[in-house]
């Protein structure tokens, strides 16, 4: 009765035919994901950029939420893998029910659509679309709610591998907003799943949820405890209703509290890089002088992120297209 | 006189200590015998009751009969049949239709359609504030005069303490008994199911222990001062047991229900983002299950449908956006059953707490005893029955049972010595 979320994104044998919480996925698929975004990375530094992995399919972008740079990476990567792209900001009136999300997707099923892309304000949007809507679409989990954003945590382990070597052994630290912070949970999944050593949070408690520690990581309210030997800082971003919510008392609290500075960025390793899923907030989370400087690998962490959104999109597609042809035999076979 | 002969059935009735095998005799709605048939009259039918429970009918302290105001939803035809098809011949029906339980004319239209339906007794509970809205207080006394058997908000919350003090005050007058579901909607509205392990996993906003139990002291201070006769409805924390003991122990008489639901299924139901198992109050973690099943044998606890059909449309979305309620009738029996099987509840506990129990909170006599009204439930409990989706009574398509084959049946319920399944 109880359906484990993350075989839903699996066929029988195990490979990606959805994308939606990098939660339960095993080292081998997380490891398969990483070296084949790696070798994207190569083909995007070529003069032609494009590859024909997708070339015939249509990859529709629907965002129920806002986003800018989540979904031009996700347009970009789906041009570079040659498929057409249709982009559409859905924005959620408080009165549409669910009939309004199935119906629209079902339309856009009915046009031969082969990936959505979906970003929605709800978590488990992703997970509802893939199980019961449109099954035989592969769903790429852009974002949903509070719960998962999959494609920003494996560009994430992407950064940490190309810059430190592999995950296996290192220590972690995200820091801030884990409370409302998708990318956090993504991120603490993949991150044990591929060996980190630890996998820390900090935060005030206002913005750590309950129990986060079950999930898999240590939680330290001091940003000078939960730094000290870490091998990779990332900061999230904090939102500016949060003092509003009454969590915070204000942005120049919070970045003297947990705000990355030059100073406290020595108690970490002194190799250690800084990322953080973007936009920045400067002199909120972040000292300008740290998110510039030599340790930060911001911008890298975009450019990787077409490359792990090629990925995905070709690895759930291949599956998808397996299990359709699985289905066209056994219609043959009938 | 001609009789209906019940034969051999397990007669139990918690209210009277009575466990027996024995033979019933009803006739012009009324129990006539027990034991031996009245030396007049004949036998005009007989049903076998051999290896079957013969039980006071179940008495439902709320549910939601989705009529007047959700058509889509359900109906009081076919919610009371479905009802009546888990041995309930009592409902309570919450005041949150469309128009609210607010008025007499609204009461005089459920109870029209519940005699017209002609199965469950529909029990309106009235609005304690106009339109639910937790600001003023409702006509309390013409409520109930017209019918209401209880007044409560429903989950709605109340403006302040001073207008739930005055609401109080003002049924405690006219000595209306209260339903209280206790939520403080500030820490519970951004809420969509228990706040513990589970939702932060899923990033599942969740509703902390303290929204009911915050509820709950302020509920219980302002019950023992103004001495209004009250009840406490869904209860889904162990910590809120603790605090009903305590009131009961400073020698307060308050009673409690808490929904089947929160008996059988814990937040581990709603991994998977299974939007069936979004309720309020939400599912909470085992130690409370155990708990809440502790208070239920020890005969501390009513048991509530909670009751809240939804079509389609209600429950096939994302989670957060779906409503919340579970479509309980249909299942209930079973259900319940399923926890007697498995040595959770006890027989008599469990009788007891949707019959003895209910009885006693709405002030209602309610025996298996000559010169009684006959409701009554027949149980078979090794019946097996398949709840096929299209087959359901309840109009509702978020049943638990849906698709399942479930022991447990009622072969026979009577409203009022009428067989009505």
């Amino acid at each position: 009765m109880i359906i484990n979320p993350c075989n839903v994104q699996l066929t029988a044998d195990g490979r990606l035919k959805h994308f939606l919480t990098t939660e339960g996925l095993s080292k081998a698929l997380l490891t398969e994901i990483l070296d084949t975004a790696d070798s994207f990375i190569s083909t995007q530094e070529r003069e032609i950029k494009k590859v024909p992995l997708l070339r015939g399919k249509t990859v529709v972008n629907l965002f129920f939420e806002n986003s800018t740079r989540t979904r031009s990476t996700f347009e970009l990567a789906a041009k570079r893998l040659s498929a057409d792209i249709l982009n559409l900001d859905i924005a959620r009136s408080a009165t549409s029910k669910g009939e309004t999300l199935m119906d629209t997707l079902w339309n856009l099923e009915a046009m031969y659509s082969d990936v959505f892309v979906v970003r929605h304000a709800d978590s488990g949007a992703a997970h509802f679309i893939a199980e019961q809507v449109t099954p035989n679409v592969a769903i790429i989990n852009a974002g949903d709610g509070r719960h998962a954003h999959p494609t920003q945590a494996m560009l994430d382990m992407l950064t940490i591998r190309r810059h430190k070597g592999s995950i296996e052994g290192k220590v972690v630290a995200v820091v801030g907003d884990i409370l409302h912070s998708r990318v956090a949970r993504s991120q603490i999944h993949a991150l044990n799943t591929l060996g980190a050593a630890e996998v820390r949070v900090i935060g005030p408690r206002t913005l750590l949820p309950r129990d986060i520690g079950g999930l898999g990581c240590k939680v330290f309210y001091k940003l000078e405890d939960g730094l000290k030997d870490c091998d990779v800082v990332i900061m999230l971003r904090l939102q500016k209703e949060r003092m509003q919510d009454a969590l915070l008392p204000s942005g120049s609290e919070f970045y003297k509290r947990y705000g990355l500075t030059v100073d406290k960025l020595k108690l970490a390793k002194p190799d250690a890089i800084v990322m953080h899923p973007g936009p920045i907030n400067r002199g909120v989370e972040i000292e300008s002088t740290v998110a510039d400087g030599a340790q930060s690998v911001i911008l890298n962490q975009v450019s990787y992120g077409i490359a792990v959104r090629m990925a995905v999109m070709a690895m759930a597609m291949s599956g998808q297209q397996q299990e359709r042809n699985e289905r066209a035999q056994a219609q043959g076979e009938l | 006189m001609r009789y209906l002969h019940i034969e051999q059935a397990r007669l139990i009735d918690p209210s009277q200590n009575i466990d027996t095998v024995t033979d019933l005799y009803v006739a012009e709605g009324r129990i006539k015998a027990i034991g031996r048939k009245p030396e007049s009259g004949v036998v005009e039918e007989s049903i076998d009751g051999r290896g079957q429970w013969l039980i006071p009918g179940l008495i439902d302290l709320g549910g939601h009969l989705a009529e007047p105001g959700f058509a889509q939803k359900g109906a009081i035809a076919s919610e009371t049949y479905a009802a009546c098809s888990s041995g309930f011949t009592h409902v309570c029906a919450l005041p949150d239709t469309k128009p609210v339980v607010d008025n007499s004319a609204i009461v005089q239209q459920i109870l029209e359609k519940a005699q017209q339906a002609r199965f469950a007794h529909v029990l309106p509970l009235g609005a304690l504030t106009p339109d639910l809205a937790g600001e003023q207080i409702s006509s309390m006394a013409a409520l109930q005069e017209a019918g209401c058997v209880a007044l409560s908000n429903a989950r709605r919350p109340f403006k302040n303490s001073y207008v739930l003090r005055r609401v109080l005050e003002y049924a405690a007058t006219y000595d209306i008994l209260v339903f209280l579901a206790p939520d403080d909607v500030s820490l519970s509205a951004s809420g969509s199911m228990h706040e513990g392990p589970v939702a932060t996993r899923m990033g599942i906003p969740g509703i902390p222990r303290t929204a009911e139990t915050i509820a709950l002291a302020q509920m219980l201070l302002l019950i023992e001062q103004t001495g209004v006769r009250a009840h406490i409805s869904q209860i889904s924390c162990a910590r809120s047991l603790v605090m009903l003991r305590q009131a009961r122990e400073a020698g307060m008489s308050i009673t409690a229900d808490t929904p089947l639901a929160n008996l059988i299924y814990t937040d581990e139901s709603v991994t998977g983002y299974n939007s069936l198992y979004k309720v309020f109050p939400p599912l909470r973690t085992e130690v409370d299950r155990q708990a809440l099943l502790a208070a239920v044998n020890a005969g501390e606890l009513a048991i509530s449908s909670n009751h809240r059909p939804h079509d389609v449309a209600g429950k096939k979305t994302t989670f957060i956006d779906a409503e919340p309620g579970m479509s309980m009738f249909d299942g209930f029996l079973p259900l319940a059953m399923q926890l007697v099987d498995k040595g959770e509840l006890t027989e008599e506990a469990f009788i007891s707490a949707v019959s003895t129990v209910p009885a006693e909170v709405l002030g209602m006599g309610h025996g298996l005893k000559e010169g009684s009204l006959f409701n009554a439930a027949l149980i078979d409990p090794a019946q097996e029955r398949c709840f096929r989706r299209s087959h359901l009574l309840s109009q509702g398509r978020n049943s638990p049972v849906a698709g399942m084959t479930l022991k447990g049946a009622a072969s026979a319920v009577f409203v009022d010595g009428r067989r009505v399944i």
